[in-house]
C-alpha cells in the first residue's frame, strides 16, 4: 500500500495526536507482516530436518508410514485441493444465487432475517457441522446421493466405485456448508452497494428484472464478488474438524468422488500430539509448510484473476 | 481519582488475603495420555476430596505432548500409553520411573443388519481382515466360525482410529503377534500405514464407534469402556488357549495377572496365553524422575495412592480395568524407588 499524495502534503504539519495515529496504524501493519514472516521461519526450521532427509520428493511421493518413516505428501495435497475445488464450485453457485435474491428480490420483511440466518450459520462451531456430517450426512450420501449420482453418472470413473459415506465428496460438500454462507454475506453486501442508477437505467432500457440483476449488477460487482469467493476458499483450504471427521482419512489418490482422502489439516490434526520421532513430527510441520505455501499460491491466483478483471475494464 | 485508587488497593489487599492460604496447598501437574483421562479426573478428584491440601492438575494432550512435557520438566508426572523407549529415555535430564497405572482392552465392534447373535472370529481371521485378505462377510473362513449365523453377501469396510492412539498401539501389537505378514508388512505403532483396500480411518474412539455404527459391513476396534458404556454389541474372539473370549473388565485384568512381571522394557499382554484373558489388552503408564526436583513426597504419596487398591477402585467405576493384585505390588515397588 502506498500513500496517497494528499495525506503525504498534510504530514509535515501534523499534531502529536496525528503523529501517534500514524505510528498505530504503521505498527499494526508492520505487525501482521512480521507475524506472516515469523510463521513461514518457523515453519521451515521445523521441517528442515524432514526436507534434508526427503528432498523434493517429498511432495510427489505418495506414501504415508510412521513406522518405517517413509513420507510422502502427495495424496494429502491432492485431496485438500480436490474438496476446496468442490467446496468452492458448489458454495459459489448457490452462495451468489442467494445473494442476487437477497440484494435485488427478497422483500424487506423476508430479507432481513434471512440474512441473519445465513450470517448465523458463519458462527456454527465446526466440530459441529463435523458430527452433523458424520451421523446425517455420510449416511445420507451413502444410501441415497451416492447411488442416485453412481445410477447416473456412474459410466464416469469419478462416480465410480463403492460408496463408504465418508470420502471426497462428503468431505467437499461439509466444505461448502461452511463456505456458503462467506460467499452470500460478503456478496449481498457488494450488490447492495452498486448504485441504483444502474438498476434504473437497466429497467428503462426494457430490461426485466432478472436480465438487471444477472446481466447488469452481478457483472458490476463481479470483483467484489470473486473476493468473498477466494476469502470462502481460503477458509476451505484450511478448515480441519469437520473436514477430518468425513473424509475418511485415507492418504491415497483415487479417481472416484465417493473414495476416502486425507487434506493437509486433517494429518496434522490426528497425528501430531502422538509423533513421537523427530522426523515424523518434522514431516508434519513440513506438510503445515505446504498448506501454507498452497494458499499462498491460490491467493496469488486470485490476485492476479482479480487483476486481470479489473484491468480490461479500466476500474 | 484518589478514592477510587484506594478502594481499588484495598479490594485488591482483599483478594490477596483470600488467595494465600489457598496458594499453601500443593499443587501437582501432570501431562500426556488422553486415554487415561476419565480415570485420573475420577481419582484425582477423590484424593482431593481426602487430603483437600493437596490438588492434581492433568492436562490430556495426548503421550507424545506428555513424554515431551515431562522430558522439558514442564509437568510433574507425565503419562503414556506406551512407555518411554531407550532414545526418549536418554532425552531425559534425569533417570525415569514408569509405573504401570491402568488396564484398557480394544473391543471389535461391527455392524451386521440382521444378525443378532455375537459373532466369532479367530486371531488369524481377524489379521487376514485387517491385512484385506478377507473381504466378504460371507467368506467361508467366517462362515465356518458361525455356522448358525446367515451372514451377508456384504463387503466389509475395515474402520481404524485416523488419530495417533494407545488404542492403535495395543491392536497393532496384537496383529503383529498372531500375524507374521503382518509384522513384517505393517508393524506395531500409533499410527500406521493400514493395508486394507476398504479401509477407513476415524478420529477418536467415538469416531470409529460412530463409523461402524453407521455403516454396514463395516468393523472396527474400540475402546474397551466406550463399548461397555454404550452397550455395542462387539465380537467373541479365540484366544491362544483356544478359548471363546469376550471383551470384559474380568478378561482382560486375567490377561494381565497371567504376566506379573511387567515392566517399562517388556510390558506387552496381547495375545496372553492366560485360559481366560482377553487377547488385544495393554497398559497405561505414568513417567516421573527418580530425582524430582520438587514436591517429591507429595507426588509420591498420591501416585502409591493410585496405583494401590483405594486408588484402582476408581477405575471401576468408571469402566476401566483396575490392576491384578501382583501388578500393584510390582508398580508400589518400582514407585519405592524414587527419591523422597
Amino acid at each position: 500500500m502506498t500513500v496517497g499524495p494528499q495525506f503525504r502534503r498534510v504530514a509535515r504539519f501534523v499534531s502529536p495526536a496525528d503523529r501517534g495515529f500514524a505510528a498505530v496504524v504503521y505498527g499494526g501493519s508492520i505487525l501482521f507482516a512480521l507475524l506472516i514472516v515469523g510463521l513461514f521461519v518457523e515453519l521451515v526450521l521445523g521441517s528442515w530436518p524432514s526436507i534434508v532427509a526427503f528432498g523434493p520428493s517429498f511432495i510427489w511421493k505418495s506414501s504415508w508410514d510412521p513406522i518405517t518413516s517413509k513420507f510422502g505428501a502427495l495424496p494429502m495435497i491432492f485431496g485438500t485441493v480436490m474438496t476446496s475445488l468442490i467446496a468452492i464450485v458448489l458454495a459459489a453457485f448457490i452462495g451468489i444465487m442467494a445473494a442476487v435474491f437477497l440484494a435485488d428480490f427478497a422483500p424487506r420483511w423476508l430479507g432481513q432475517p434471512l440474512s441473519f440466518l445465513i450470517e448465523l450459520l458463519a458462527a456454527v462451531p465446526s466440530v459441529v457441522y463435523g458430527l452433523w456430517g458424520l451421523f446425517v450426512l455420510a449416511p445420507f450420501m451413502r444410501t441415497t446421493i451416492g447411488p442416485a449420482l453412481q445410477h447416473v453418472l456412474g459410466w464416469m470413473p469419478l462416480f465410480s466405485g463403492p460408496i463408504y459415506g465418508v470420502g471426497l465428496l462428503t468431505g467437499g460438500i461439509i466444505l461448502a456448508l461452511m463456505i456458503v454462507p462467506t460467499v452470500t454475506a460478503i456478496s449481498r453486501d457488494v450488490l447492495v452497494a452498486i448504485p441504483r442508477d444502474l438498476r434504473e437505467a437497466s429497467m428503462a432500457l426494457g430490461s426485466t428484472k432478472w436480465e438487471t440483476a444477472i446481466r447488469v449488477v452481478l457483472p458490476a460487482a463481479r470483483v467484489g464478488v470473486f473476493g468473498a469467493c477466494v476469502l470462502a476458499l481460503g477458509r476451505a483450504l484450511g478448515e480441519t474438524i469437520a473436514v477430518t471427521m468425513v473424509i475418511g482419512n485415507r492418504p491415497e489418490i483415487s479417481a472416484s468422488l465417493f473414495a476416502p482422502s486425507y487434506t493437509l489439516a486433517s494429518v496434522i490434526a490426528n497425528e501430531f500430539t502422538e509423533a513421537t520421532t523427530s522426523i515424523y513430527t518434522s514431516a508434519l510441520i513440513e506438510l503445515g509448510l505446504i498448506l501454507f505455501l498452497v494458499s499462498m499460491a491460490v491467493n496469488a491466483l486470485a490476485r492476479f484473476m482479480i487483476w486481470s478483471v479489473r484491468g480490461s475494464e479500466r476500474v | 481519582m484518589i478514592r477510587s485508587l484506594r478502594r481499588c488497593c484495598f479490594s485488591l489487599a482483599v483478594v490477596a488475603a483470600m488467595t494465600l492460604p489457598a496458594a499453601a496447598a500443593t499443587q501437582l501437574t501432570g501431562a500426556g495420555s488422553s486415554f487415561d483421562y476419565p480415570f485420573f479426573s475420577k481419582a484425582f478428584y477423590i484424593y482431593n476430596q481426602k487430603n483437600p491440601d493437596i490438588t492434581v492438575n492433568y492436562q490430556s494432550i495426548g503421550s507424545g505432548g506428555g513424554i515431551a512435557q515431562f522430558t522439558a520438566r514442564n509437568v510433574d508426572f507425565g503419562a503414556t500409553d506406551v512407555p518411554m523407549n531407550a532414545g526418549e529415555l536418554a532425552r531425559a535430564p534425569g533417570p525415569v520411573l514408569q509405573i504401570p497405572v491402568t488396564l484398557g482392552g480394544a473391543a471389535i465392534a461391527y455392524n451386521l443388519p440382521g444378525v443378532s447373535a455375537p459373532i466369532r472370529l479367530t486371531r488369524a481371521v481377524l489379521a487376514d481382515i485387517y491385512l484385506g485378505t478377507i473381504l466378504k462377510w460371507n467368506d467361508p473362513q467366517i462362515a465356518k466360525l458361525n455356522k448358525s449365523v446367515n451372514l451377508p453377501d456384504m463387503a466389509i469396510i475395515v474402520v481404524h482410529r485416523s488419530d495417533g492412539s494407545g488404542t492403535s498401539y495395543i491392536f497393532t501389537d496384537f496383529l503383529s503377534h498372531v500375524s507374521a505378514e503382518w509384522k513384517s508388512k505393517v508393524g506395531t505403532g500409533k499410527s500406521v500405514s493400514w493395508p486394507a483396500p476398504s479401509s477407513v480411518g476415524a478420529k477418536g474412539t467415538e469416531g470409529v464407534a460412530g463409523q461402524v455404527k453407521s455403516t454396514p459391513g463395516a468393523i472396527g476396534y474400540v475402546e474397551m469402556a466406550y463399548v461397555v458404556e454404550n452397550h455395542m454389541q462387539a465380537a467373541t474372539l479365540e484366544n491362544k488357549a483356544g478359548k471363546w473370549i469376550d471383551c470384559t473388565p474380568e478378561t482382560v485384568a486375567a490377561a494381565a495377572a497371567s504376566k506379573p512381571e511387567v515392566s517399562a522394557t517388556n510390558f506387552s499382554i496381547v495375545d496372553s496365553s492366560a485360559a481366560g484373558g482377553y487377547p488385544i489388552s495393554g497398559y497405561s503408564w505414568v513417567v516421573v524422575y527418580k530425582k524430582p526436583e520438587a514436591r517429591a513426597k507429595e507426588l509420591y504419596n498420591v501416585l502409591s495412592w493410585l496405583v494401590g487398591s483405594q486408588g484402582q477402585e476408581n477405575a471401576k467405576s468408571v469402566d476401566y480395568v483396575p490392576l491384578p493384585r501382583n501388578v500393584q505390588g510390582a508398580a508400589a515397588a518400582t514407585l519405592r524407588q524414587m527419591q523422597r
